[in-house]
Formats: C-alpha cells, structure tokens, sequence
C-alpha cells in the first residue's frame, strides 16, 4: 500500500514478521524478550475485548478499546523502569496492566462504582486523565521536580530517571500540550512526548489536526521528534529506549509520533462506520501488531503452537476473572466522596454531609415507593 | 513587631516559607529578576536561586500544570498569577485537576499547591487588571479560597497556605500592597480559615473581605458618627466559609449588609445571604443587603470609582437596613 506518511518511519519488524535493518536504532533483545511483549499484547488484548463485551452487555458505563495499539503501548512501557514516571491518557490498558493495575480494579471507572484509584498499586504510574492533553503539563512538572531531584544526568545510569507521558493526534492540538512542549523545552527537562497518532480523534481525522507530520513539529519547539512504525513492538520499544535514555541524561525531551490505528471505535459510544471506510480498516488490519510478532516468533522457532496455547489459556483465565469481576466490585456509597472532597472539610461541608446521613436514614423504615411515584409522573407528563 | 506594607509583608512570608521547607518553589511569570510586577517576590531568586524561584514561560495553563506535576512529586508550588484576569487560561487545570486529583484519587493524591492572585479595582488600570474572579473559585468543591485585608494576615496567611496540603486561592488586594500595617512576626496567627472580627458593634453586621475591609471599616466609624453601632467582619476565608463566627455576629446585630467588589449575580453576597436568612431566620430585623460591583464587566478606570463599593454606598445601605 503506497503511503508517503509511513516513508520515513523507523521500522525493524515488517507486517509480514521480518526483522529489518535501520540505521539509527536496533533492538537488542533476545527473542524469549519478544516472546514476553507478544504475551502481554494477547492479554491486554483479551482484557480490552472483555471489557468492551462487558459495557455491551450494559455492566458498563463506558470503555475506549485499545484494540490495534498494544505494541505502541507494551513496547515504550517496556522501555521504562523506575524511577522513572509514567503518564497516560485514558487509553492505556496495555500499559496499566504492565505496570501492575488490577484488571478487575481499573474497570471500577468505566462501571462507576470509583474515581480513579487504582494506580495506588501500580508504582510510577499517575492517574488516567480524560481532559485532552492535560497530564503532558504533569509530567513536565513531575519530571521538573526529578532534575530538582538530583535524578538527571548522574554519572550512574542506573540513578537516572524521565517521565513518559502519552496522548494522542487529536491531544496536539491542545494549548496544554504546545505549552508542554515550551516548558519541557526551556527547562531540558527529562520528558518524552509518546503520541499514539491512530489517525481518529472520535471521528476527526488527522489532517484537521496537522499539516504536517506531527513528529515534525518537535522541532519547531527546538527538541527531536521521531516517527515510528506504532504497530512494531521492536521499533517501539527501541525508539522509546533512546528518547529515555536521552532524558534521563540531561538531553531533555523527545517527541516521538507512534503511527498506529484505533482499530475500534473511539469509545463503546462511537460508530466508526460513519466516519471511515471497511476499506481502510483492512489496509490497517494487515498491519497488525500482534500477528507480525507471532510469525516472526514462529519462524526463529522461539515459540510454538504449545506456546500459543498456553497463552490462549491464560488470557481465557483472565477474561474469566475479568468478567465475574467486573459485577463484583463493591458499590460506593455517597458518604464516602465527601471524606476526600478536601484534607481539612470545615464545618460547611460537614454539616451538608450530616444532613444527607440524616435523610438518607429517613428512608430506613419506609416501604419503597418509587414504583408508584414513576407512574404518577408518567401520567403527569 | 515591624512595620511594612502589605506587599512587604507577602514578601517576608514567602521568605519564611521559602525557608522553613525546601520543597517550597515558586513559580509565575516575571517572578525572578525583576521579583514580580508587584515586587512581592524581589530578591528571592537572587537568595534563593533559580531552581526554587522560577520565572515561568507566558502560559498560565503551563504554569498550574506543571505545579500540578511538581506537586506529584513531593513538592509545595507557590504559583504567582500576574492579574487577576490572566487566570482563566489556568483554569481549566486549577478546576479539573488542581481542585479533583484529591477527589480522583481517594484521598491519596495530595495537591499543595497556592495560587497566588492579585486581584480587585481601585488602580486605574486598563482591562482585565481590576477583576474579582473568586466567586468561580469558592464555588469549585475541592478548593479553599482565603484573602488577606492588611499586612498582618498577608505575613502570617500566605505562610499558612504554603504549609497547607490542600490546594488553596490566595487573592491578593493589589490596591491595598502599599498600605502600611503593624506586623508580628512571632505571636501565634490565628486559623488561616477563621474570620476575625475587625470592629465591635450591635446594631448591623458587616461583612466583607480583602480590599473592602478597609472600606467597611471606614463605614462602620463614619456610620457611628451618625450613632449606628456597626460590627465589620473580615471573612478572610471564602471556601470555607466560618459560618459560625458570621452568625453568631449576625444573630446578635438582626442585621447584615455584604460588602464585595465582584459582581453582585451568584457572588460570595448571595451565598451569605442564602445562609443567613436560613440560620439567623427569627433574629433577623431586615433583609440582607449587599453592595458589590455592578452586573457589568469590569468599566474603565475613569469611572470605576463609580462602579466600586465606596463609603458612602455602603452608608446608603446601612442607613436602609437600619430604617426597615
């Protein structure tokens, strides 16, 4: 398929699962490496799939599928280690999972039973944000405070730690993402800039958002930008390494622009069909970045059918614990969001708290009368 | 005990802050060299370095933001807003995040962050340097918004603030940075959330904040001349509010006038008055007043004296909730 966009794009893995050359990045790992980021794909596949069943199924309210992204997510996450610290949108399943979430746990936002607590688990991972582009800002002051820190250019590697922080094509357009990319710039500050430009933002596509490539744009703010090939793991997790590796030196930040495809809908809410032809799905689907691992891996002899039915099992296993989960988690009750509304509430806060205790207990010996009231009001209406 | 102005008084307690915790930054823009427009952090790059007093790139949203991410980090920013009407590009931070992370997180995430705000009328500036944006904030769950009238609360409140772990509004009366006040700078402060109350009297509450305290007090003294014995109340707390202290003042007085230069529409005017005709119901002897700023925005500075509460607006009101 002709595409001038993906031209110059760092590859080292082909759709068909060849290794290729490049001559400014290599992935150096061996191939049981490969073989554990082709395990985690398939499983933050799997989860993503279930969770998108379960909100069709109505347990809930809302989830934007990751499906057709795993290798931009588990190939730069894989190219992070602590300290560094790691900022993702609301896409990020696969990254999550990596960094420790409970599946059952991060559905608790997209069911409404929870804010967004369950990065408490998962060291070096901030919240999801759902406002575009917000936590590029967050990650340029967490990563402000690293070089504070004495975490930035230490003769000891190891010492050194970045931020990655993640958005989208449609996130650059966003004053808070060009204003990260000023500060991040005027302070050198240890930051990479992880755009997953799946080419859709909702039913926008790319072209109203830039015109120009957006790994381009980097250099209008005087720091690097890298384009790579988002459905390669290799060259993913290659070029995420040296923009890490980079920051963590003191070099200060890199964009890099993961050309992938949402191969699903915006969120459980959109309908892609409006906005993008079954055509262009299928080009993309032939570049999926699964199953170019799986040749690959196939073809060394790293992995074989046993392997792959091993893994089969243990996302079945998953989907299963995902799934009976999901309906489990425990219902919020509302008393509890006025404790963490503020540190220090006052007594405004306290008595309106109070007063819903106190009416809520009112009920306590009542009959339920909603189902009366429901037909009162129909009939009013 | 010292005397300074308010803005001096700001700058020896960003000093303190500065010093009692090295994880106290601030940050803003023009803050360093030139120590703000309004001087209120001179010298505290060049004794503190570059590191811990930042002068930001112009972006108020870039501002908040990383504040948010430094915060994350484990540090205390203190964010200078240069005016009042340059907030609202930070907003959407301050609300969504600054306000929330505490909420969305479940209490783990902590967000001491001060936004410093100079803010108010009265200097004869051009547009959207005279603005009373604080209602949007006090009404913002998540937030405490407190202001200081004289250089005593300045010292003490911003210090206060700093130390704080919520996320707090810190507005500044930019018109009353050159009025000189006596200072403590050892004696115990009060709360930082606590109203005080700045003049005894039975007869008629007022109740106001920042640079209209000084206003009110005048008020209070020109209205005893015409022996009506008025109480004025420093709120200094907006979010929250010290309720207690309002109605204690007001139960006993049975009248209440709010004083603010915001606009009056869902201003901090008709939440006290919403709550004060519910606690203070049967003491009451006349309907709660306000005088605030005209439903208009911010006029220009030839005629702003006429769109600012003053004296003899605020008399003009006391003398009607006396004569109900």
């Amino acid at each position: 398929m002709p595409d001038p966009a993906v031209d110059d794009f760092v590859q080292l893995l082909t759709p068909d699962g060849e290794r290729v050359q490049h001559p400014d990045f290599s992935f150096d790992g061996s191939d049981d490496v490969v073989a554990g980021y082709l395990r985690e794909m398939i499983l933050a596949r799997r989860f993503d799939n279930e969770a998108t069943a379960l909100q069709r199924k109505g347990e809930l309210g809302l989830w934007p599928p990751a499906l057709g992204q795993e290798a931009a997510q588990v190939g730069s996450v894989s190219a992070t280690r602590l300290p560094d610290y790691v900022f993702p949108s609301y896409r990020e399943h696969a990254i999550a999972l990596h960094l420790g979430v409970d599946p059952v746990e991060m559905l608790s936002t997209f069911r409404g039973t929870a804010m967004v607590p369950w990065t408490a688990n998962a060291e070096g991972l901030h919240l999801y944000s759902f406002v575009i582009g917000t936590q590029t800002l967050h990650a340029v002051g967490y990563a402000m405070g690293m070089q504070r820190d004495g975490l930035v250019g230490n003769a000891d590697p190891a010492a050194n730690g970045a931020t990655i922080v993640y958005f989208g094509d449609g996130a650059t357009s966003q004053g808070d993402v060009n204003e990260a990319f000023i500060f991040a710039a005027s302070y050198t500050a240890p930051v990479v800039f992880f755009c997953q430009n799946n080419q859709y933002a909702i039913s926008e596509p790319i072209a109203l958002q830039s015109k120009i490539p957006l790994y381009r744009r980097a250099s209008g703010f005087g720091f690097p930008g890298v384009r790579v090939d988002g459905n390669d793991v290799l060259a993913v997790q290659a070029v995420t390494a040296w923009a890490l590796e980079r920051a963590r030196r003191g070099k200060g930040p890199t964009l890099i622009e993961a050309y992938t495809y949402r191969m699903g809908a915006h969120t459980t809410s959109d309908d892609p069909t409006k906005y993008r032809s079954r055509d262009e799905t299928e080009q993309w689907r032939a570049r999926d970045p699964i199953s170019r691992v799986q040749a690959y891996l196939l073809g060394t002899g790293a992995i074989d059918q046993a392997w792959l039915d091993a893994v089969d099992a243990e996302s079945e296993d998953l989907a299963v614990r995902v799934r009976q989960g999901a309906v489990a988690l425990p219902e919020p009750r509302l008393e509890e969001f006025f404790d963490h509304t503020v540190i220090d509430p006052g007594e405004v806060l306290l008595e309106q708290r109070d007063d819903y205790l106190e009416y809520e207990a009112g009920f306590a010996d009542h009959p339920d009368t909603d189902a009366e009231t429901h037909a009162q009001v129909q009939e009013a209406f | 005990m010292a005397t300074m102005t308010l803005a001096k008084a700001l700058n020896a307690g960003l000093r303190r802050a500065l010093e009692a915790d090295p994880k106290v930054l601030l940050a803003g823009e023009d803050i360093g060299k030139l120590g703000g427009v309004f001087r209120i952090t001179e010298h505290l790059q060049r004794d503190f370095g570059a590191d811990r007093v930042i002068d930001s790139p112009l972006a108020e949203s870039g501002i908040l933001g990383t504040a948010v991410g430094l915060a994350l980090r484990g540090y205390r920013p203190v964010v200078e807003i240069q005016f009042d009407g340059f907030v609202y590009p930070a907003f959407d931070q301050i609300i969504s995040q600054v306000s929330r992370l505490y909420f969305r997180s479940h209490g783990r995430l902590k967000m001491p962050i001060v936004v410093r705000i100079p803010y108010g009328g009265g200097i004869g500036a051009i547009e959207h340097h005279s603005e009373s944006p604080e209602a949007y904030f006090a009404h913002t769950p998540g937030l405490k918004v407190v202001t200081c009238s004289n250089p005593l609360d300045a010292y003490w409140m911003i210090q206060q603030a700093t130390a704080s772990n919520n996320p707090i509004i810190f507005f500044e009366p930019k018109r009353r940075y050159h009025e000189k006040g006596e200072v403590d700078t050892e004696a115990e402060p009060m709360p930082l959330f606590q109203a005080r109350v700045v003049k005894h009297g039975d007869d008629l509450t007022l109740l106001t904040y920042g640079p209209m305290v000084r206003t009110c007090v005048e008020a209070a003294i020109a209205a005893g001349e015409e022996g009506h014995d008025i109480e004025v109340i420093d709120l200094r707390s907006l979010a929250p509010l010290d309720m207690a202290t309002v109605i204690d003042s007001v139960t006993k007085t049975g009248r209440a006038i709010v004083v603010h230069e915001a606009a009056m529409t869902l201003g901090m005017g008709a939440e006290l008055a919403a709550r004060l005709q519910q606690a203070c119901f049967y003491s009451l002897q006349a309907p709660v007043l306000r005088v605030t700023g005209y439903d208009i925005p911010y006029p220009p500075s030839r005629v702003e004296s006429a769109f600012l509460p003053d004296l003899d607006r605020v008399l003009d009101a006391v003398d009607r909730s006396m004569a109900y």
